[in-house]
């Protein structure tokens, strides 16, 4: 194929993205001038292009399609559904012979007599209703660039038959250009001519500022740059043992240009989200016309940048998550309407940048998930027992959609409900580091979360060493570490029928030995230190226990050999900073190599209802502070954001409630002694006690007379002295201790306002 | 002369083995190996080659000999296979040889360990030089699962 038909095909579909997305735009706003004139143009250049190049057949059924346009544009016809349609399968057909050109080099031998007659059908009642059907306009060049006189006729700046007479002046020999003839005419106004000039200047530059560059040769940049980074890290490295000044200031250098380097290549492997979304208006709106349903789709951030490989491996699972929730989400209008809700539904694609890692929300206001339907049809598939379903949680139930053979739609369409689908979604947004997160309120819509990296090229991880090898593990998967020294680690450590396990803040951690998994020799000294990694696969934890924790390093993924393919525990290898290979852990592989998933998987239903036992039995650490005189109160120590000691003075009042400059914001404080109605100290106070707390982005501080400690306890609740801003009360430390509700006075106080005067009285000291 | 061809040669348990040259990418020294746990004991580790990470086929090994017993570390023999760069650990590095087409046999039928890997043998004036198949050599099978 020669270079013009591949730079042809390209540009042709792209071209007919932008189409597919400006004729669902063009359905809602059919009068939109600019937009028609943008879809003619785009037809017209494809039409012209294929003419040039000889496939007479593309160009039939182009022409038709421009047309229709051409006479819709003179606002002889106005555009309805049904042209709408008849248009974009247009534009699948015209798709269809691009890719049988891309395959064969040829047009082939498409079916379109139909297409054909249905465009020329819509053209003909354009016509009949509209008698006077002039001529079409102005005769255009066949070239893709378009001329002013056609910019002007689109914009109505003049008239197509004054353009045409410009023209002829020109070809008779008259040197002026044809926007000073047509001012000169009195044809068009000057304003119109400059905007006309302005709009084919755009154009212009658009296409000088960018250059089309092989995928191929940009991946082979990026493997360039890595190795570079590499050997900056070498060169660093080196760099403690010298003492040369000017080999250091030139190592310095070096560092500043890789690494700026490294951040220009990672950008042009970068593409806006919107490259994917593109074509959700069109799919949408196909999907909304077969289920007879109306669906207004949203899109938000669609500029967020992700990496071409994440882009290219989220298409598939956000297509069918977008599918998924027409057809099962979305209600029809009628339902809607009898719900209270609008007859059209609304879908919404947001994505943002947080923490490293892009999120993408997928939410809808259809239906919501019956997690009671949800647990039926997993018991009816077999997918748990009936038994095992009383006990999940309202959680549990909603990840069970993810399990493979899983649907509930009731009746198979083509759209979706044929039970493959949701945990595909689910393993190849995994299989590239991301999560999925589900939720759903019945009734109101479902929304889905999908976190995944920025890149997957170059990664953040932790370096950890067993059995003398170093060993990389990427930081999605990492939770926490935890490091038992001395008596806690032979006692940190139990077996449970020769599993280990550890006590996670009362949760029990399975462990898994690294060298024993690997093979590896174990631990020649023993210092009496544990190192547990705490990690996460398939959303369990379990804590991996190395030699040596080592460092966190940026790493980049290099692939393993054929040989070496087989081994799921290993994700690949880089290049550490001494030039040495270390292995990459695949958190997955080993987890599920040690069993870990299947085992957590049964063990999940009793580990939830351990986490209840739990709170009734009130197993937590407590903050404990005195109240007033006497008053000794608990909350738990989750609760707390942070302890903070103020001035008195710090004080200032806003809409009658004691508030402090905390942090950049107006936080808010309450004194509980006061909340709790007991007496307060008259006694001058020094500095104010302050315990925050957070709630939905807001910050609350507590104002307590004295912290006095942080309490590892098991404590039974005794519900006697319960109201609304006390839990009960518990002994704690051999004390009686009042457990506050902090939620509810928080609540109050957020809600109205609070009496101001005692704490007035505490800035003044009296 | 086309009768001609060139090998790169080394040693392994005192064997002559050769590569043809356009096969081999380079040579190099040892390099430190980074072991490759659950792999197949075939592998003798990963080596860093310019930020290119190779897997080292034991070609000892591989050939069905014994480790060994000298203290000298291997050599590095990459060679361009199917699947990209692979190294093949060696005793020792010699010449690059010409041989003529003529001095070439077929494998002898008693030639029983790693037969599949010798597409036959030269005759040298005072040696034997054996042919090895690269892309036979390199193919070391997916180890094992390593579930218990």
């Amino acid at each position: 194929m020669d270079e013009v038909t591949k730079e042809f095909l390209i540009e042709s579909n792209e071209l007919l993205d932008q189409l597919d997305r400006d004729l669902v735009e063009l359905e809602k706003d059919p009068k939109s001038k600019e937009l028609l004139a943008r879809i003619f143009r785009t037809i017209h250049t494809i039409k012209g292009t294929s003419g040039t190049l000889g496939f007479p057949k593309l160009e039939s059924v182009s022409h038709v399609g421009e047309s229709l346009l051409s006479r819709m544009r003179d606002g002889k016809l106005v555009l309805n559904a049904e042209i709408t349609s008849a248009l974009l399968a247009m534009i699948d057909a015209v798709r269809k012979i691009l890719r049988t050109i891309e395959a064969s080099g040829a047009e082939g031998d498409p079916e379109l007599a139909e297409i054909i007659r249905r465009l020329s059908a819509l053209l003909d009642g354009g016509q009949a209703r509209m008698k006077d059907a002039r001529p079409e306009t102005p005769a255009k060049s066949e070239s893709a660039e378009q001329s002013l006189g056609e910019i002007l006729v689109e914009q109505h700046g003049t008239a197509p038959d004054a353009v045409q007479a410009a023209a002829q002046q020109q070809r008779d020999g008259d040197p002026r250009r044809i926007g000073e003839i047509l001012v000169h005419q009195g044809a068009a106004e000057p304003k119109a001519v400059l905007e006309a000039l302005q709009e084919q200047g755009a154009h212009a530059s658009a296409a000088a500022s960018t250059i089309r560059v092989d995928v191929n040769l940009l991946d082979k940049v990026m493997n360039l740059v890595g190795e570079l980074v590499l050997a900056r890290n070498q060169i660093l490295q080196f760099t403690t043992t010298q003492q040369d000044a000017v080999f250091l200031s030139t190592a310095q250098r070096l560092n500043l240009i890789t690494t700026e380097l490294q951040e220009g290549v990672m950008k042009t492997r970068m593409q806006p989200i919107g490259n994917v979304w593109n074509k959700f208006p069109r799919i949408v709106r196909d999907l909304a016309v077969s289920c007879g349903k109306q669906v207004e789709l949203e899109m938000e951030g669609s500029e967020t940048e992700l990496d071409k490989t994440i882009i290219e491996a989220i298409k598939d699972p956000l297509t069918h998550i977008v599918r998924n929730s027409l057809d099962h989400g979305i209600e029809p209008p009628a339902v809607r309407t009898k719900k209270n809700k609008p007859p059209a539904g609304r879908l919404r694609l947001r994505a943002f940048h947080e923490g490293g890692q892009v999120n993408i929300e997928i939410s809808d206001d259809g239906a919501g998930i019956d997690l009671p339907k949800v647990r039926e049809k997993a018991i009816q598939k077999g997918l748990v027992s009936a038994q095992q379903a009383g006990k999940l949680s309202d959680r549990e139930v909603m990840n069970l959609v993810f399990l493979p053979g899983f649907s509930t739609a009731e009746r198979v369409s083509n759209v979706s409900g044929r039970g493959v689908g949701m945990d595909v979604v689910k393993t190849n947004i995994e299989r590239i580091g991301g999560t999925v997160d589900l939720s759903s309120v019945l009734g109101q819509g479902t929304t889905l979360r999908i976190k995944i990296p920025l890149t997957l090229a170059i990664i953040p991880a932790l370096i950890v060493t067993s059995g003398h090898e170093r060993f990389a593990i990427p930081q999605v998967s990492l939770l926490e570490l935890v490091r038992l020294e001395g008596g806690e680690a032979a006692k940190g450590i139990e077996m449970i029928h020769g599993a280990p396990v550890h006590r996670l803040r009362g949760n029990l951690l399975p462990l898994v030995y690294l060298n024993q998994q690997l093979r590896l020799e174990a631990k020649s000294s023993t210092t009496g230190t544990v190192n547990i990694v705490v990690l996460q696969a398939d959303g369990r934890p379990f804590g991996l226990v190395v030699d040596v924790i080592n460092d966190t390093e940026e790493i980049v993924v290099k692939p393993l050999g054929k040989q070496l393919k087989g081994i799921a525990c290993f994700a690949g290898a880089t290049i550490m900073g001494d030039g040495q290979v270390a292995l990459i852990l695949d958190v997955l592989g080993l987890a599920q190599q040690a069993d870990v998933i299947s085992e957590s998987k049964e063990r999940s239903l009793s580990e939830v209802k351990t986490r209840a036992d739990d709170a009734a039995l009130g197993q937590h650490s407590w903050l404990v502070f005195r109240v007033g005189e006497k008053g000794r109160v608990a909350i738990p120590l989750a609760m707390v954001s942070r302890l903070e000691e103020f001035e008195p003075s710090a004080i200032e009042v806003s809409g009658n409630q004691p508030v402090i400059q905390y942090r950049g914001e107006i936080m808010s404080l309450v004194r509980v002694s006061e909340a709790l109605q007991l007496s307060t100290p008259n006694r001058k106070q020094e500095r104010l006690q302050v315990v925050v707390y957070s709630t939905e982005g807001r910050s609350v501080g507590l104002v307590v007379e004295e912290i006095l400690d942080i309490v590892d306890q098991q404590v039974a609740i005794t519900t006697g002295r319960q109201t609304a801003r006390l839990l009960g009360s518990a002994v704690i430390q051999q004390h009686v201790t009042d457990l506050l509700n902090v939620p509810e006075i928080v609540a109050e106080v957020l809600n109205r306002g609070q009496n101001v005067s005692a704490l007035a009285g505490a800035q003044h000291g009296d | 002369m086309a009768t001609e061809q060139q090998f790169c040669t080394f040693f392994i348990d005192r064997l002559l083995f050769g590569v043809e040259v356009e096969k081999v990418q380079e040579v190099i020294r040892h390099q430190g190996l980074t072991r490759v746990p659950l792999a197949s004991d075939l592998v003798g580790g990963l080596i860093n080659l310019r930020g290119q990470i190779v897997t080292a086929v034991n070609l000892r090994r591989r050939l069905g000999l014994e480790d060994s017993s000298q203290t000298q570390p291997p050599m590095n023999v990459v060679v361009r296979t199917g699947e990209g760069a692979v190294s093949l650990l060696v005793d020792e590095i010699n010449d690059v040889v010409d041989v003529e087409q003529k001095t070439f046999e077929a494998p002898p039928n008693t030639l029983v360990a790693g037969r599949e890997l010798i597409q036959g043998v030269y005759k040298l004036k005072d040696k034997l030089l054996l042919v090895l198949d690269t892309d036979k050599a390199a193919n070391v099978a997916a180890p094992l699962s390593a579930k218990r």
